[in-house]
């Protein structure tokens, strides 16, 4: 019983609250989707697809330096080749990029933790040359 | 006695299937009837009929380590039953010209010559084009042939337009854009020519973003490109370029090139709405101005936005009725850059022509490829590319599956 309890605990401390989801699609919607697509599903030879992949549910420090500074290299999910740049987004806000990542990591089946305002912000310092 | 019945039953249905265009899932305009060639190939690009019949397929993934597939019908039921792959590169173009099968990979061209009995000696390749660029985007090398001994081959910009940070919004132009010395643009080499590169080459056609689909107009003895207009317009200019402009602009293009043509990317793209070639916002563009664009190449037709052409092919055959010779097909593999509008494309297009000119508006010739889904990523099968058989049947492949269509005419 208490562990289900605990159990319970977990995954109600887990929940994204709504506001930061409605606030990340928001952001997405502006910046990502028209490459990325409305379902992260992708577009196949150009565009990686944002869902069941470890460059979004892994290393959030990987994730967040993609949105911060693009990526411009070959990059292969489940055996598929992406071919297509993509820019740096560094003028989001620390606030935008914590929410569009904990949305898109939330999202289209993805489930994974929250990246945070301090990530994005220790990132950004870290991140300066 | 009733396996014997069964047999022939399942015979009889299996060829009503093979026959029938619904079974082949596209739709086609009366007359018109279309078998499955082929099917699961993979990423099959462009392809390119033999005058014995035998279908070769360009692979941009290898295939049991093979790039280039010859498919065989040897027993003439519009289905291949014989498979032989060869090349170890992948790669988007190939032609058959003067007793030689051309492929290109993403950076060379190669050639094979084509034996008497119908086979190809893949011992005796020959490259004959080398060192072309490649930085992954816009990196396929489309190829063409005029008959007169040389290749026409496309470089595409490794670019959306030429900005100072690719795909960034707010950064600037580039002026001049130093892309344009060696990609944007048709390269013209000596088709029988050995290890060419950019120096022995002419650059015979620049401000062309990029060309996937090209095709040299016998009748009109040109070259004719169809290019893949620029992306991100209402994404990086909002006020200008409401979700519906973005979406439908700027058009996709079909060039009539000759030797020295500019079509003016990145400096211009062709705004639908308006119908005029005009600036780009990089360059200074408000959708009024034209600036240089004015004395640029203007396109023969214009097709909406991001369609995305990878294919074209002059009709020459007879066996189609008479309004399709000479006439252009065009393989739309389909939009992703109109979201968040619905995407559009994903068909094989027919432009009535008459002496290398459009003489009618363009329409669909066979849809259907998508199944209920039309995006990218759930699309079933995709246009990409578009071959004539000998005996005047059109040809069509698909990327996302690799399947390959038949489709032939009878008259009713």
């Amino acid at each position: 019983m208490k562990t289900i309890a605990l159990f319970l605990t977990m995954i109600l401390f887990q929940a994204i609250p709504k506001a930061t989801m409605d606030r990340g699609r928001a952001v997405y919607e502006q910046n990502c989707l028209a490459c990325h697509m409305e379902d992260g599903s992708g577009v196949p030879n150009l565009n990686p697809p944002l869902k069941k992949t470890q460059w979004v549910l892994g290393d959030k420090k990987r994730l967040i330096g993609v949105v911060m500074n693009g990526l411009n290299e070959e990059i292969v999910i489940n055996g598929e080749t992406y071919h297509n740049p993509m820019p740096g987004f560094d003028y989001l806000n620390d606030q935008q990029i914590s929410d569009v990542l904990t949305y898109v990591r939330n999202s289209f089946g993805n489930k994974a933790s929250p990246v945070t305002v301090q990530e994005v912000k220790a990132f950004r310092a870290s991140n300066r040359k | 006695m009733r396996t014997l019945l069964l047999t022939l039953l399942s015979l009889v249905v299996l060829r009503a299937q093979a026959n029938d265009s619904a079974a082949a899932g596209i739709l086609l305009p009366k007359g018109f009837t279309s078998t499955v060639f082929a099917d699961g190939l993979g990423k099959a690009r462009h392809l390119a009929v033999h005058s014995n019949g035998d279908v070769y397929v360009k692979l941009e993934k290898l295939r049991d380590g093979k790039g280039i597939l010859r498919l065989r019908d040897s027993d003439g039921d519009g289905r291949s039953d014989d498979t032989f792959g060869f090349g170890r590169y992948i790669g988007t173009g190939i032609a058959i010209q003067g007793g030689h099968l051309y492929a290109s990979s993403n950076t060379e061209v190669f050639r094979y010559p084509l034996k008497a009995d119908g086979s190809v000696d893949t011992m005796a390749g020959q490259r004959i084009v080398t060192g072309l660029l490649d930085k992954r985007q816009h990196a396929s090398k489309s190829i063409a042939l005029d008959g007169k001994g040389n290749i026409y081959v496309n470089i595409g910009a490794p670019s959306n337009n030429c900005q100072e940070q690719d795909r960034r919004k707010g950064s600037p132009g580039m002026d001049p854009c130093p892309i344009l010395d060696s990609a944007g643009g048709i390269w013209m080499f000596d088709a029988n020519g050995r290890d060419q590169s950019y120096g022995n080459g002419v650059r015979y056609a620049t401000g062309l973003r990029n060309v996937v689909g090209l095709d040299w107009n016998r009748q009109a003895g040109d070259l004719y490109v169809t290019q893949h207009g620029r992306d991100m317009l209402h994404q990086f200019y909002p006020e200008m370029f409401d979700r519906k402009d973005g979406a439908e602009s700027p058009a996709e293009e079909l060039f009539r090139v000759r030797r020295g043509s500019d079509c003016g990317w990145p400096y211009c793209y062709f705004d639908n709405a308006k119908k005029k070639k005009l600036l780009n916002p990089e360059y200074g563009g408000d959708r009024t101005k034209a600036g240089p664009c004015d004395g640029k190449e203007k396109s023969i037709m214009q097709f909406p936005g991001h369609l995305a052409p990878n294919a074209l092919l002059f009709y020459t055959g007879d066996q189609f009725p008479a309004r399709y010779r000479n006439g252009a097909f065009i393989a739309f593999h389909g939009s992703w850059n109109r979201m968040p509008e619905p995407q559009e494309g994903y068909y094989v297009v027919f432009v009535p022509m008459k002496d290398g000119m459009p003489s009618g508006d363009w329409e669909v010739f066979a849809d259907g490829f998508t199944g209920p889904y039309k995006d990218p990523a759930r699309a079933q099968y995709r246009p990409t590319g578009l071959a004539q058989g000998p005996d005047g049947s059109l040809y069509v492949s698909d990327d996302q599956k690799g399947r390959v269509w038949k489709i032939s005419y009878r008259k009713p």
